[in-house]
């Protein structure tokens, strides 16, 4: 049913520190990597070696400066991928009931069984956070890993999404909004967790952590103002050529 | 947004089928024998060629089925079943008019409310997007039913009417255009909302998560040339509404004239058509850098 639930026991979600994030896309072919031979149809590439190369990938990471009044600019790598929304607009447009937003976790699927490629979800999402696969004709997206976090063939400690696992700079932080004593719910009150677009009114489950404040350094070389251009006054043949090609 | 001919073709021809399709329900002509044949058949080719253009646009055309499962949320689903109802009591009240000659009035009215009720369901399937503040409007429901109504009247050969409809549908028409240019800016989603980094400063798109293009660049970020897009509405402006109304009003309701009138029309409609999808700006475009 593309009925949304009214409430969802639990709330997974993801946690994603943009303090922390390096930018080296290793969430990202750590994501592929898992989702392209595990749920569902596999992540497609078209011409992966040609002069065109695209495809399907779950999560993205974005590179953004950011320029303050009187600082110098901040690089701000940026994950993207499903923030498993309670208000999910692309589970109601759905005709064919593909689409749906587990009442027991909260996590938004597709049954891929049922989509007929439409579009009109990725149509929906303002994140781009589904993409239709070329190959299979049928919505990908962001799946949590449901088939990592309840598998008890893995090791407990790879019962995480596979980039949240993989991560090595402890970025990105998996656990249950629902549960205020979580690790994610206690992260995102601490640093000040934020909704991306909170205008659209999704109400996004996964949540960022802003950018710490940048230290600022004061004056540290002592020689420094010593070495200031002092020619404010130019005397003799100086002053006379900056008279010359003035008058040019 | 990406152009898509098929969505195009569909919205523009079976929009047109079932505006003709409403005049014939409501008993506002009532040919019989040939000529209704005749009236149908053109119905039924536009509002049905449309409809499979429009499944053949599908990544899973034969699950299309599936689509009548969900008309509680969907109104892809709505779309669905109302245009299928639509086509089954049309042909029904067709079949009447074209065998025995008889008025069923009220199965007419019945399949011209549910011709308008589809024609309204395919515009909500645009108007319900919130991302794509240019169609996030009543103007959107307003314009298809107007077209769908206008054109229906010119194509059932309804001079007075079509004159008159055709002149609010483009009235409707310069007033959508003239709302979705602010649109965007309106709907207040920027970069600093999208990325949450406002409050450090002026947030820039710095590098894309890739080198080459994907699904959503593809599909969601179609930017047109401001130049091309004005050029594009007058042509759109001349050929679906200025041009038909001329025609209507300087000769008399010949066979001709409504026929170049129609054609000039389904032209002028086809490319208003292109530049609504082509103009609609997803806010998804605000990640990759493309957006104002």
């Amino acid at each position: 049913m593309t009925a949304l639930p009214t409430s969802t026991q639990r709330k997974l979600g993801l946690v994603i520190d943009l303090d922390t994030c390096v930018g080296c896309h290793a969430c990202v072919i750590s994501c592929k990597g898992w989702n392209t031979e595990n749920y569902g149809a596999p992540l497609s590439d078209q011409q992966p070696y040609g002069a065109d190369p695209s495809g399907t990938f779950l999560n993205r990471v974005h590179s953004y400066e950011v320029q303050p009044e009187s600082a110098p600019a901040q690089l701000v790598h940026f994950p993207k991928s499903c923030l498993h929304c309670e208000d999910a607009p692309c589970v109601t447009v759905c005709p064919t009931g593909a689409s749906y937003k587990r009442s027991e976790d909260g996590i938004v699927l597709v049954n891929e069984a049922d989509c007929i490629g439409c579009g009109l979800c990725a149509w929906a999402c303002p994140y781009g956070a589904r993409e239709m696969d070329a190959a299979e004709g049928v919505m990908k997206k962001c799946t949590l890993c449901v088939d990592r976090i309840y598998n008890e063939n893995l090791p407990e400690e790879d019962r995480i999404p596979a980039c949240v696992r993989t991560c090595p700079a402890g970025a990105r932080h998996f656990g249950d909004f629902a549960d205020p004593d979580s690790h994610v719910s206690k992260l995102t009150t601490e640093r000040g967790g934020f909704d991306l677009m909170p205008e659209q009114g999704t109400k996004p489950v996964n949540k960022y952590l802003p950018p710490r404040p940048r230290d600022t350094l004061g004056q540290i070389d002592v020689l420094a103002p010593l070495l200031q251009p002092s020619a404010d006054q130019p005397k003799g043949f100086v002053a006379w050529l900056d008279r010359a090609l003035g008058a040019l | 947004m990406h152009p898509a001919p098929s969505v195009i073709l569909f919205t523009t021809l079976s929009g047109l089928g079932f505006g003709l399709l409403i005049w014939l329900g409501l008993g506002l002509l009532a040919p019989t024998g040939w000529v209704a044949f005749a009236f149908f058949v053109v119905a039924y080719l536009l509002a049905v060629g449309g409809l499979l253009a429009s499944v053949f646009h599908l990544g899973h055309p034969e699950r299309a089925p599936k689509a009548f499962t969900q008309w509680r949320t969907s109104w892809l689903s709505r779309e669905a079943w109302l245009s299928v109802a639509a086509l089954i009591v049309m042909a029904i009240y067709g079949a009447g008019l074209v065998f025995w000659g008889a008025v069923w009035a009220p199965l007419g009215w019945l399949g011209a409310g549910l011709c308008a009720g589809t024609v309204l369901a395919t515009s909500m399937i645009y108007t319900q997007m919130k991302p794509v503040p240019r169609w996030r409007t009543w103007l959107t429901p307003a314009l298809f039913l107007a077209l769908s109504l206008g054109g229906g009247a010119l194509l059932a050969g309804q001079g007075t009417l079509a004159l008159i409809l055709l002149a609010i549908a483009a009235i409707v028409q310069i007033a959508w255009w003239l709302r979705g240019d602010g649109a965007f800016g309106r709907a207040g989603t920027t970069l600093s909302t999208a990325t949450g980094l406002g409050h450090i400063g002026a947030p820039r798109s710095f590098e894309p998560p890739h080198t080459g293009s994907n699904y959503l660049t593809r599909e969601f970020i179609h930017v047109v040339g401001r130049r091309h897009a004005q050029k594009l509405r007058a042509i759109a402006f001349l050929l679906g509404y200025v041009l038909p109304i001329l025609l209507l009003l300087g000769l008399p309701f010949a066979h001709i004239a409504a026929a170049l009138a129609v054609l000039c029309h389904i032209a002028g409609i086809l490319a208003s058509r292109w530049l609504f999808f082509a103009e609609a700006e997803h806010v998804v475009g605000l990640y990759y850098g493309k957006r104002p």
